[in-house]
Order: C-alpha cells, then structure tokens, then sequence
C-alpha cells in the first residue's frame, strides 16, 4: 500500500469516527466505545479488503462480514452509509422509533448486514457456517467477522474456534477487537483472556497481533490472512475502548454511555481539527 | 400397521432424495448422526454433511450461517439438546434473523426410554413455541414424513421438527398426503373429539376401539403441525362434537393441550381434557412402563374422553 493510499484510509477513519460520534452524540446514549474502537478495522476491511457491491448488497460473489459483537453497529452504519448501501439521511435515525438502524445489527433491517448480532457468542459460529457454505459452492470469496473481548468469555466462541481450523477454513478472517474493557471492569479483572495469542494459536489458527488503530498493520495482516492456507487467521486488534473521543476514550464508564450535545460536537471538532 | 423400516431410515431415505434435487439441501450433526441415521447422507454427500462433535450451540449457529450463504440446512440431535440447550441461538440466530433453517429434535418425550431424565424433553416443543417465527412439525410414521419433509424443505421458514426416531409403527394408509399447518382427521365421530400428535396416535385409535364398544363415537384428528395452530379443525371439532381431549407426547403445559385450550378459551370453550406428561421430568424406562406410570395408555385416554363428555354443557 503506498503512502497516498494509507493517509486516504486513515482520512476516511477520520470521518467515520466523526459520523459515529455524530449519530451517537445526536441520540444522546449509545455503545460508542466498542463501536470506536474497531473503526480502523472496519475502514480497511470495507474501503481496502472486501469485495462488496453497496447498489446489490445480496452479490452473490461478495465477501461477508459478521459484526459479532453487535452492539459495535453504529460504526458499521456510518461505514455502510458512506458506502452508499442507504441513504446518509439513515444515520440520524440511529434506534428512532422503526428505523432501520437498530442498536445491534440486523440483517432483515439493514442493506448491507449479512447477519443479526446482539446475543454475544453467536455471530462467530454464523461466520463458520457461511465459510462452509462458500466453499460448498467453490466460490473465491471470503467471510470477516469482529468478536468482542468480552464476547470471548462466551463458551460458544471458543465451540466455533476449534471447528474453523478442524474444517481448515481458510477463506476465514476474524478480528478481536481486544480493548481489555467490558461493562463490569477490565477483561483482566473480571475473567482474563490471556494468554490470548497462545490460546488462538493452541486452537489451530494462524495469529497475528497488530495496533488495531494501525491502518497500515491491520490492512497488512488482512493481507496476510488471504496467503494463509489450511487454517483460518485471527487478527488481535489490540485497540483503545472509545477511541477518538475526549468524553469517552479508554473510560471503563465508556461502554453504553450518554452523551451530551456539547460533548460530540466538541469530539467531532477535535477530530476534524486535527485530521489527517 | 408396522413399518419395516424405522422412521430414522426413511427419514435419511428421504434427505438423499430430496437432497439429489436440491442441491441446497446439508445436513448438520452434533455427534449423533448414527442416532439419528445420516451416515448414509455422509457417504453420499461428504461435502454436504458437517458434523461439528458434541458442540450443539455452534451447530445452530452454523446452521444459520449455512442458510446465510443460501444452504437449506437440516440440523439434528436429541430433543432436549436441539432445543433448551441453545434455545437462544434458535431465537436470535435462526428465528430472529428470519433464516430458513430445518432443526430436527429425536427421541421426544418418553421415547428416549433408557437415556432416562437427562434425555427425555417433556418441554421441547413448548420452548420452541414461544419463539416468533418458528414452525413445529412432528411426523408421526413414514407416511406422513414422506408427505410433509419435502413441504418442510420447501417452506421458507424455519420449523423445529420432532422425529421419534426409532418407531416402525404406521398410521397412516400408504400415499396418504397431509398439508402443512393442517389437522388431518384420522376417524369421524360426533361424540368427542381427540387431538393427538406423534406416538399417541396409537393409543388414541385404540382408545376410539374401546370407545366406540360402549358406544361413543370419538373423532381423532392428528395435529401434526403445533405451530401455527390450525385454529378452524379446532374450533370446528368443538362446535361439532361439544368436547375435547388432548393426547401429546410431552408436558401438557405449553404444548399440544396448551395450544388447543387457547384456542377454544378465545373461540368457543367446551370441557378439555388433556393427557400427556403432568409437569415432572422423566426417568429411565422403556415407552410403555413409562406411558402406563404417566396415564398416557388407551384405557387413560379413555377415561380422559368419558370425563370431557360428562362435563358437557
């Protein structure tokens, strides 16, 4: 990736992490850390990795993402429509009575969303399922999926993470977003992880660990991930809850959280100020 | 009438078949495909066949992603583990989603016979029913597999289906066809009405025998489909016949009586009976010590049938 390229993305995170904000910020409560915190990694994917069609969001030849971590929507929402699969007039109707941007994702409702998410544990196991099915159908595509940290605490994450290597999915890439942060404290307080990078590799997957806010180490490691034969790849974002914004950045208080009018729109100014 | 075969052998019969012209159709397995008899699906259709070992919430979830990437999957285990094990990743992951995946539950109720209480759902269907979106369909005999798997397959929708797995017994004339969400009348009768499902069906026709030796004349319907509820056949039997009595393979609470009385409390109430396990677990036995020990035989449902008809207006 050259240089114009990387400082184009990292603009583009710039905007979606205002637009997310924005729409949080406009509603006045929302889960604005985890959906801060995997920004760069929803840039890469969707403006640099994927191959998706925002005019027939049902391509049959397109590759899947499944926020497993559904709370995390508001930032795949403001991605999809900058995208142009809604209109950008959707973004303010972020959980407004029959909107079609609900907190946490679903497919029904939203162009662009291949899976309803919200139950933690269970979108892993869908993004598994859909891997089988495209490589029943020989087809060239891949499937993303973002699981939470805290989600990872779910038994059933880890039911999906020995079937993935034990079926040899290698048109599967899942990114943990590992903030270290979940509602009651920090994931090492509460029910650690660690040793997280031994515990995906001793389950048979192709780990890498990157600064989930490094476009250039993300869009690398989805590079790495489609090289990688007979076994899927995790990438560890290692990645900063709230990140962006002054109100809520690395606050454990940052997980659903209100925030004031003043607040976004001095988030949004910063950010913009500062720019890339 | 006896079957040759037993109802997991034309159940994967029938997959092979159906699966030759749909080739959307996959079959997953959570360490029981010999239980529920898919080797045969397995050999024939490797690529098809995703058995995930003994893991049942990642099995559903996989299945929904399956049918995400436009598969029709057909899942399976015993009752108990296909339904209150991962009811969550049925409601949200399936049901939720909308996604047109087929779950099949074996052994319900008494028929897990020596598997004993950790194996006998009494309370299956009755989880299930609760969950918008979800049909709940259990075939009986061959028969009636034959005629509504395919229309299972074909409806976009998910449905839960119970299969008693092991049963050769048959019901139902051979070529008979049923229509999904339909009752179907086994026997006319003007004098009450029994409404059973699955493996009662047996002892309900033996209870219309002993009946109608003391001259009351019983119609049985098979209500095969428990969700959605076929309101009208209910409602018409009420009308027609002025008493009811439910026959059902699992708790009396939240299944088949639970459905019928809903009906009629809302649309016509006449006396209801219903026989089926009284809200306990189960235990290790074979289907007819435990049938005689729950009052689930003919001479039970017979009684059942007298007390509704005494209980008329």
């Amino acid at each position: 990736m050259n240089q114009t390229e990387l400082k184009e993305l990292e603009k583009k995170a710039n905007d979606i992490r205002c637009l997310t904000i924005e729409m949080i910020g406009k509603l006045g409560v929302g889960h604005i850390g985890g959906s801060l915190s995997i920004i760069e990694a929803l840039v890469s994917l969707y403006y640099k990795t994927m191959q998706v069609d925002p005019t027939n969001p049902k391509w049959g030849e397109r590759d899947h993402f499944v926020l497993s971590k559904g709370h995390g929507g508001p930032a795949l929402y403001a991605v999809l429509a900058d995208k142009g699969f809604f209109p950008k007039e959707w973004t303010d109707t972020l959980n407004q009575p029959n909107t079609n941007l609900p907190s946490h994702c679903d497919r029904i409702l939203t162009p662009g969303i291949d899976m309803t998410a919200g139950s933690l544990g269970q979108g892993l196991s869908a993004a598994v399922g859909i891997a089988i099915g495209k490589r029943i159908d020989h087809k060239q595509s891949r499937v993303y999926c973002i699981i939470g940290d805290g989600e990872s605490q779910e038994g059933q994450i880890w039911e999906a993470a020995m079937l993935a290597p034990s079926k040899k999915l290698d048109n599967l890439t899942v990114l943990q977003d590992y903030n270290k942060m979940q509602i009651d404290g920090t994931t090492d307080d509460i029910n650690t992880l660690e040793p997280l990078m031994d515990k995906w590799q001793a389950f048979g997957w192709h780990v890498i660990s990157v600064n989930g806010h490094d476009m250039e180490q993300i869009t690398d490691a989805l590079e790495e991930a489609k090289q990688t034969k007979e076994k899927p790849t995790m990438i560890i974002l290692n990645t900063i809850k709230g990140k962006g914004a002054y109100f809520a950045e690395n606050k454990l208080s940052c997980h659903n959280m209100k925030v004031s009018t003043e607040e976004w729109k001095k988030a949004v100014n910063e950010l913009k100020e500062a720019g890339v | 009438m006896a079957n040759e075969k037993e109802l997991r052998q034309i159940y994967a019969e029938l997959l092979l078949e159906m699966a030759e012209k749909d080739e959307r159709i996959v079959v997953l397995e959570a360490d029981l495909m010999k239980a529920t008899g898919t080797t045969s699906f397995k050999e024939r259709y490797p690529d098809r066949f995703i058995d995930v070992g003994v893991a049942e919430a990642n099995m559903i979830g996989v299945s929904a992603g399956l049918a995400v990437a436009g598969k029709i999957p057909f899942a399976h285990s015993f009752t108990p583990f296909a339904t209150r094990r991962v009811l969550d990743q049925i409601a949200i992951s399936i049901a939720y989603a909308k996604l047109n995946a087929k779950i099949g539950g074996t052994d319900p109720g008494v028929t897990a016979e020596l598997n004993g209480g950790t194996h006998m759902s009494v309370e299956d269907a009755g989880l299930i029913r609760g969950i918008p979106n979800m049909m709940i369909v259990e075939p009986a005999d061959g028969v009636q597999l034959k005629s509504l798997l395919p229309q299972i397959a074909a409806v976009d929708s998910p449905v839960y289906m119970r299969l008693a797995r092991k049963t050769k017994d048959q019901y139902f004339e051979n070529g008979t066809d049923f229509e999904l969400g339909k009752i179907y009348e086994l026997k006319t009768g003007t004098d009450v009405t029994i409404i059973c499902s699955g493996i009662m069906i047996k002892y309900c026709l033996e209870a219309a025998e002993l009946l109608k030796k003391e001259g009351i004349q019983a119609r049985i319907l098979n209500m095969h489909t428990l969700k959605p509820v076929d309101s009208e056949q209910i409602i018409k039997a009420a009308k027609e016949t002025g008493a009811i009595v439910t026959a059902e393979n699992h708790s009396i609470i939240n299944g088949w009586g639970s459905a019928v009385s809903e009906v009629l409390t809302e649309h016509y109430p006449v006396p209801l009976e219903r026989i089926g396990i009284q809200d306990h677990f189960g235990e290790v036995g074979l289907t007819d010590f435990l049938l005689k020990k729950y009052k689930m035989t003919a001479e039970d449902i017979v009684v059942a049938t007298k007390k509704a008809i005494s209980r008329k207006g």
